[in-house]
């Protein structure tokens, strides 16, 4: 569902108020946090989606590697997952236990165990997983955090809507696809642990809002204003030469058109890399906005753990009319 | 006769990948492309400038024609 949607409808729910509610849907988050003691909450999400991959096996891995993500970027351990699985009756049994057995393998890597979960019969296959991870209250990352002077961190390449368009096209390569589904893939455990290590207050996850749609959100939830440096943004193998072709997934008009007058873009920057940011990720980066004393901090960091695409990708400056401007 | 692409119904990347094979077998004249919602108008579009052929919208209804030339 599109964010304008969305937003409208979880804005007319009842809802009970309760001071250990520590994040909930105010500020467009990655999960919600309640705070069980003084110091421990819990981290509550849920994520699945129909196959963006052939693989039942990758299928399973990125689905509960972008629904472990969550987690991540709300500065937690993931501790506990369930399966939540739609299979057809047709699907063989050997798909979908190569599909759980993707999803199992991710949640060992993550460090957490799986508790059983629930399927459901439907015509679309999809899978995913409900996650109940831990954080220390103070140690809470959120949207709300980034402060002007901060600079942002982006931890993965963009692009996997608009590769997963070209491939379903016939049109992407192997070397586009594959470096697409390893990103999609990799878990953000890695790059959660660099920015825990440099006490980073403000994160989220990329996913399919896309960047521009995700880093609105954080620009809202902080009251500042953000500068995106479009060249210096990283991308996945041949994504422009895609774009340029209109392989473009229908979800990334949707987010332009949610954020609307909202993002501004200096005139000379490229029709390409405009649809590029209103891509709509899967399991993608951690966005992170850091004091600018720590930047070299947390690069350094970022590559010695493998995390090697990480780039600085603008900064966060007073509020001003508009929420991002792209230069 | 102009040739027409009737994409009205399909999702993205179809609407594309039809006007692709429909302009590549023609080096100039005119195309039309027939689409039924907003995504597909906006690639059929950026795949028509990106071939070199300029593109002309016009909405039906639900519907718009694109018109290809070149």
């Amino acid at each position: 569902m599109g964010p304008e949607v969305l937003s409208q409808i979880l804005g007319e729910l009842p809802k009970k108020i309760d001071k250990n509610l520590l994040v909930g849907t105010e500020n467009s988050d990655d999960a919600a946090v309640y705070r069980l003691s003084p110091d421990l909450a819990i981290i509550v999400t849920v994520d699945f989606f129909t196959p963006v991959v052939d693989d039942p096996y990758l299928f399973g891995q990125i689905a509960a590697a972008n629904a472990l993500s969550d987690v991540y970027a709300m500065g937690g351990r993931p501790l506990i997952a369930l399966n939540v699985a739609c299979f057809p009756n047709c699907l063989s049994v050997e798909v979908i236990s190569e599909i759980l057995r993707g999803g199992a393998e991710k949640v060992l890597e993550a460090g957490a165990l799986t508790g059983g979960g629930h399927t459901v019969q439907d015509d679309e296959p999809k899978y995913g997983l409900a996650v109940v991870g831990l954080v220390h209250p103070d140690d809470i990352l959120t949207n709300a955090a980034a402060k002007p002077g901060d600079i942002l961190v982006l931890t993965k390449p963009l692009g996997t809507g608009i590769i997963n368009t070209a491939f379903k096209g016939g049109l992407a390569g192997e070397m586009a696809y594959q470096a697409a589904v390893e990103q999609m893939a990799t878990l953000n455990r890695d790059a959660a642990g660099c920015v825990k290590e440099v006490e980073v207050k403000a994160c989220t996850d990329i996913t399919g809002f896309g960047f521009l749609g995700h880093a609105a959100e954080m620009a809202k939830a902080s009251k500042v204003s953000l500068l995106i440096d479009s060249q210096a943004v990283p991308l996945l193998p041949e994504v422009l030469d895609f774009a340029s072709m209109g392989l473009i997934p229908a979800g990334a008009y949707d987010n332009r058109r949610f954020l609307n007058d909202q993002v501004v873009f200096r005139e000379d920057v490229g029709q390409e890399i405009r649809d590029v940011l209103y891509d709509p990720q899967t399991s993608g980066g951690l966005l992170i906005a850091v004091d600018q004393t720590k930047v070299e901090e947390i690069l350094k960091k970022m590559h010695q753990n493998d995390v090697r695409e990480t780039a600085v990708v603008g900064k966060v400056i007073p509020s001003e009319k508009y929420l991002i401007k792209v230069l | 006769l102009d040739k027409t692409v009737d994409a009205r119904g399909l999702l993205c990347p179809e609407p594309v990948l039809l006007t692709k094979k429909a302009i590549e077998k023609q080096l100039s004249g005119t195309v039309n492309v027939l689409v039924d919602n907003n995504a597909a108008k906006e690639n059929v579009t950026r795949l028509a400038n990106n071939m070199g052929w300029n593109v002309n919208v016009t909405s039906q209804e639900n519907d718009y024609l694109l018109i290809l030339s070149k």
